[in-house]
């Protein structure tokens, strides 16, 4: 567990971990985002990007999630080693 | 409201095996139809269950019912307001993935619902050592709880059991769950509860606490009906939840819907926690899950990634048409022998020609691209119950993005005909899983673009006549020009018409599956069910209107006499010695062709035809395809057969069995620049009368509806001329 910081969703890379600390996001966004599971608290790991380096896909609750790079910015992470 | 307890819902998260347990359930005693108002679609089967009958309602698959889309305020109108509303609710989850889909659970519960929580997959569960104690979830939870396996069948009866018993001992309706969603919102839901009770607003079909916590979470939907019922107490009840807002925000920096969500995955992370799951701590995906990994570490690549989607995509199009081609004869042919049977039987006449040339012809066209669709729709089943439809979406998310669209825009393209065989009737229906208005729209009002099997006949007859050596390079482009027509137009409606800033993308990537055989075959055979029906009714019609307006009204007495004048002198030659046997035989058939020709430019289509020539001429169209192509915009289904019709209504000679290929082939007037014309045509303009009512359906505009007709017909008629005037 080397490297804690807090960053953005969109900074993890491929097979970084790392726990949700804070959504910004309200509306239809933050609604969709929680809708999936996406709250404080929960752990993921970056999956992968597509050909295009946007979307990212995200693991977390035993699920694969993808979203936006845009998206992703509303999400603050604290970011743990892969 | 009496509730039903042969009646049962069945919810769940998208990829749940939701609807692999409603097949299992019903079997093709299924009834697919649609939502009144909305456009979402409604399933009914029937349920054998200890020698009674069970109605069960498929709800549409939601992870929420917070109405982010419309097929979340489907579902809870159906739980509360459809008479009769369900008696109890089976709850399909996806054991690997309690968590997330008890969150749809919490607000079942919230709303009322007696639940039965069938815990579904759980064999994959257990085999990858994920430990549910499904006791002690019923326990804390106070729910019936039972473990499923729906692909193999095993603990369907039992949740259906519990289900039916559970509506018998409450009547439809319990307490709502309540839980604490902080001091905060308990505080306010504890103020207007009570006031929302005594004005009984909405309290006829939603609890007054629910109905309070909506007002919170700022449901569009909730609200404005609330609004409509009694103003004041809404903007009281509003007013509430600003001041809860404001409140958060300057004291939390969140917001009260995310208070909310958050004391719901709390409340599920406590019980889950409290001896239900053990050893799900970590991030530990299950052997499923690891294999999808690897295949999406190939099949999302950068370079292989959108190579195998090209490939995937040619390849399903390739087979379609060259396997597609051999049942599509057998079709054709019966219907040429039937025709001939019935003409041999029948004497001439009109009815004669009703039946052979109108209905018989006109409906053996459509149903002769059955084997096509019906092998285009396994396709696309296989690729959506698979998976790989959602990484379609996610590699090609980043494009569609550029033409102001959505991932998911390519799934309504796809069965529009973006995969060429497709159809715009389901392929706009599709749009409703898109939540954004704007993308939505963008995608509704271009999806007619594509290549759908209707006008697939149109490309198949003029590639094999102009570009016989190419055919499956020049249908691939075709589908291409597709594609940029939709993707440009798009972008240009999404800078003008309907500008905006995108919508959110978040979606799942559901792990790779074997597709259920019984699941494609239910899935092509809905699909194509579709189509039969559209043939037998829409396009049925359709054919019997367009052959009167090609028979009637018929030509003058005295045009008629002209023509017996002709023949009169043909035969007094004859008698003089003057001409042959086959000059003369040459000579009435001229007659002949010259009275048919009359009898078709007299009727409402021949003139309609002709005087369209004008217009139409720089594009290179005669009046014969002018006829087809107006036939075209009721369904494209008739292009093909009206152009055949029309055609073989010139022709006098029964014994001269010319198909329309030749005939075309050897008109002068047919050059590749007319044939290029007409597809570009065909593929761009005026979507088919069932189309436009689809898109004023999905849209709930008539503007739509004649958006759509209009600039696409401008829109396919200058791109048309401009393709004749540089081929000839």
């Amino acid at each position: 567990m080397s490297d804690i910081s807090i960053t953005t969703l969109r900074r993890l890379k491929k097979g970084q971990k790392a726990i949700i600390k804070n959504i910004s996001a309200d509306g239809e966004m933050g609604r969709r985002i929680r809708d999936m599971g996406l709250v404080p608290g929960i752990q993921i790991q970056c999956m992968g990007r597509a050909p295009l380096q946007d979307p990212v896909a995200l693991r977390l609750l035993g699920f694969t999630l993808t979203l936006r790079n845009n998206e992703a910015d509303f999400i603050d992470v604290q970011a743990s080693g892969t | 409201m009496q509730n039903d307890s042969s009646r049962i819902a069945i919810a769940g998260n998208p990829n749940s095996g939701k609807t692999t347990a409603f097949n299992r359930y019903t079997g093709a005693r299924q009834h697919v139809g649609n939502y009144p108002g909305i456009t979402v679609e409604k399933k009914e089967g029937i349920a054998h269950l200890d020698g009674i009958e069970i109605t069960l309602v498929d709800l549409p698959g939601t992870y929420s019912l917070t109405a982010y889309s419309l097929e979340e305020v489907v579902a809870r109108r159906v739980l509360s307001e459809e008479s009769p509303p369900p008696g109890a609710v089976i709850d399909v989850i996806n054991s690997g993935v309690l968590e997330r889909n008890l969150y749809l659970s919490v607000q079942l519960l919230e709303l009322g619902m007696p639940l039965v929580l069938a815990l579904n997959m759980m064999d994959e569960a257990k085999a990858n050592g994920l430990n549910i104690n499904v006791d002690r979830l019923a326990e804390l939870t106070g729910l019936v709880c039972v473990p499923m396996v729906a692909r193999k069948g095993e603990g369907l009866d039992d949740a259906l059991r519990a289900a039916v018993e559970l509506a018998k001992k409450t009547g439809g309706k319990v307490k709502p769950l309540e839980i604490s969603y902080g001091t905060d919102v308990d505080l306010a839901l504890k103020e207007m509860t009570p006031q929302i009770e005594e004005a009984k607003l909405l309290t006829a079909n939603y609890p007054a606490r629910w109905l309070a916590m909506k007002f919170l979470e700022r449901d569009e939907e909730i609200v404005r009906r609330a609004t409509e019922a009694n103003p004041e107490l809404s903007a009281k009840m509003q007013a509430r939840g600003e001041a809860l807002a404001a409140h958060l925000k300057s004291t939390l920096k969140t917001y009260p819907e995310a208070v909310i969500a958050d004391y719901r995955y709390g409340w599920i992370h406590s019980i889950l926690k409290n001896g239900v799951l053990k050893g799900a701590d970590d991030i530990a995906p299950d052997d499923r899950v690891a294999f999808s990994d690897k295949v999406d570490s190939i099949v999302t690549q950068k370079v292989l990634g959108p190579l195998i989607l090209f490939g995937i995509l040619y390849l399903m199009y390739y087979v379609t048409i060259e396997l597609g081609a051999i049942p599509n004869d057998w079709v054709a042919n019966f219907f040429d022998w039937l025709s001939g049977v019935v003409g041999d039987v029948m004497s001439d006449g009109p009815l004669k020609s009703l039946i052979t040339d109108g209905i018989i012809a006109g409906v053996g066209g459509v149903l002769g691209f059955v084997p096509l669709i019906m092998i285009m729709f396994l396709f696309i089943s296989v690729l959506e119950d698979s998976g790989y439809m959602a990484r379609v979406a996610y590699i090609m998310d980043r494009v569609f993005r550029f033409f102001g669209l959505h991932g998911a825009s390519i799934m309504p393209f796809i069965i529009s005909g973006g995969i060429a065989g497709g159809c715009a009737v389901p392929g706009v229906m599709a749009t409703r899983t898109l939540r954004s208005p704007k993308e939505r729209l963008a995608t509704i009002l271009t999806a007619p673009f594509m290549t759908c099997g209707a006008k697939i006949p149109v490309f198949l007859l003029f590639v094999s006549i102009f570009f016989d050596a190419h055919r499956p390079l020049v249908m691939f482009s075709i589908t291409l020009c597709g594609w940029a027509a939709a993707l440009l137009v798009s972008r240009l409606l999404r800078s003008t018409l309907i500008r905006g800033a995108a919508t959110p993308f978040v979606m799942e990537l559901p792990p790779y599956r074997y597709p259920t055989f019984s699941g494609v075959v239910i899935h092509t055979w809905e699909r194509t069910w579709q189509y039969i029906k559209k043939a037998g009714t829409v396009i049925l019609a359709i054919s019997v209107l367009i052959w009167a307006a090609m028979t009637f009204p018929s030509p003058t007495p005295e045009d008629e006499v002209a023509f017996e004048e002709q023949r009169a002198a043909i035969t007094s030659q004859q008698e003089a010695g003057t001409l042959t046997e086959e000059e003369v035989e040459a000579k009435n058939l001229d007659v002949d062709n010259d009275e048919q020709q009359l009898h078709l430019r007299h009727s409402v289509a021949g003139r309609l035809g002709t005087a369209l020539e004008t217009v139409t001429g720089p594009a290179g169209f005669n009046w014969q395809t002018n006829i087809a192509l107006i036939g075209g915009i009721a369904a494209k289904e008739v292009v093909i057969s009206t152009l055949g019709t029309a055609y073989a209504l010139g022709s006098v000679d029964p014994e001269e069995d010319t198909s329309l290929a030749d005939r075309i082939r050897n008109d002068p007037h047919w050059t590749v620049a007319n044939a290029v014309s007409l597809m570009v045509f065909t593929l761009l303009y005026s979507p088919c009368f069932v189309t436009l009512m689809m898109i004023k359906q999905e849209t709930a505009r008539w503007r739509w509806l004649f958006f759509s007709l209009f600039f696409n017909l401008a829109f396919a008629m200058i791109l048309s001329i401009i393709a004749y005037q540089l081929l000839k």
